[in-house]
């Protein structure tokens, strides 16, 4: 009973791990690596079909790299807002860090809305998701990575709710933490995304 | 038929009996390992890092897209293209995922994921003739 008494008042994450690591830590890096491989089979899938225009245009015939540059340009500097809300956390700065979180979650809002943007013009232009298999490849990873922002900007809106109802103190920084390597995550994989699909263009 | 003795009246219930500690050895080797990756992990840069490797990245952005734009041979602007891709994905990996900082489970996690992204899409994409 004791014992029971004593295992339930424990702080969580107190306990030692074999590794001296948080395991929720390490689980969300797991997680990421396994990403990878989702990611490179959509990335993948593109580089296959990415000649095959079919009924429609070729995907670099309606590219609009200045725009999309804009996008990207968002998406980097979200990543610097959302390492700064885990710093300002981590020092107990917590009105800081909701500013961070929030200038986090309108830059992501921002890139998604560009997407959907770009997307209507690409469908007016004849280039959809049915035109063509490069038409399926390209809206299908991107709408994948699109997804992922989305549920990235759902992540930090909770920790701003959790924040202002005083339910995210110091020593839950790691919630931060964490929700940050999936924020940052998305970032690098449109780095990637942004390279090969748009800007590296078709040699056939 | 379940066994119910336990629940007769009258019957004391006994506390379960405490763990058994762990061999010496074992404990040993744990604490050793959780010493050990705790003693390779760093502080976390401050602000001014932070902000200095944003516009890095900034940068490498613009150049990107400046290649884009620059007429040159095909073969060096991929290869260019690639290299600042590399880079900067490195880059955001290192400082803003605290890879560089962290330990080196997480790197490895990492490394392992992507290795095996790569190796395996390299050989799919040429089996499908891609690299022709």
């Amino acid at each position: 009973m004791a014992t029971a008494e004593h295992s339930s008042s424990a702080k969580p994450g107190a306990h030692q791990t074999s590794t001296g690591l948080d395991n929720a830590k390490i689980a969300m890096w797991a997680f990421l690596g396994s990403e990878c491989l989702l990611f490179g089979a959509l990335i993948s899938t593109y580089l296959l079909y990415r000649n095959h225009g079919g009924s429609g245009p070729l995907p670099h015939e309606v590219y609009d790299i200045p725009f999309t540059s804009v996008s990207s340009f968002v998406l980097l500097m979200s990543s610097l807002t959302m390492v700064l809300a885990l710093a300002a956390i981590q020092r107990g700065d917590h009105h800081s860090s909701r500013v961070w979180l929030i200038a986090t979650a309108l830059l992501g809002m921002t890139f998604v809305s560009g997407q959907v943007y770009e997307f209507t013009i690409f469908v007016r232009e004849g280039f959809t998701v049915r035109s063509s298999p490069a038409g399926s490849a390209f809206f299908i990873l991107t709408s994948f990575h699109g997804a992922h922002v989305t549920v990235g900007i759902l992540m930090l809106l909770s920790l701003v709710s959790l924040s202002l109802r005083g339910r995210l103190p110091t020593e839950r920084a790691t919630t931060v933490e964490y929700v940050g390597l999936y924020w940052h995550f998305v970032d690098i994989v449109w780095i990637v995304i942004f390279t090969i699909v748009y800007l590296i263009p078709s040699t056939k | 038929m379940a066994d119910t003795s336990h629940l007769q009246p009258g019957r004391k219930i006994q506390a379960p009996a405490p763990p058994a500690p762990a061999p010496a050895g074992e404990h040993a080797a744990v604490t050793h390992a959780a010493v050990t990756h705790a003693a390779t992990e760093h502080a976390h840069p401050g602000p001014k890092v932070y902000i200095a490797v944003a516009l890095w990245l900034g940068v490498a952005t613009a150049i990107e897209i400046g290649l884009y734009y620059l007429k040159m041979p095909h073969g060096l602007f991929i290869g260019l293209l690639l290299f600042l891709m590399i880079v900067k994905f490195t880059t955001v990996v290192a400082y803003f995922m605290h890879l560089k900082f962290d330990s080196p489970i997480f790197r490895r996690l990492m490394v392992a994921g992507i290795a095996l992204a790569i190796a395996v899409y390299t050989i799919v994409l040429t089996t499908f003739g891609l690299f022709r």
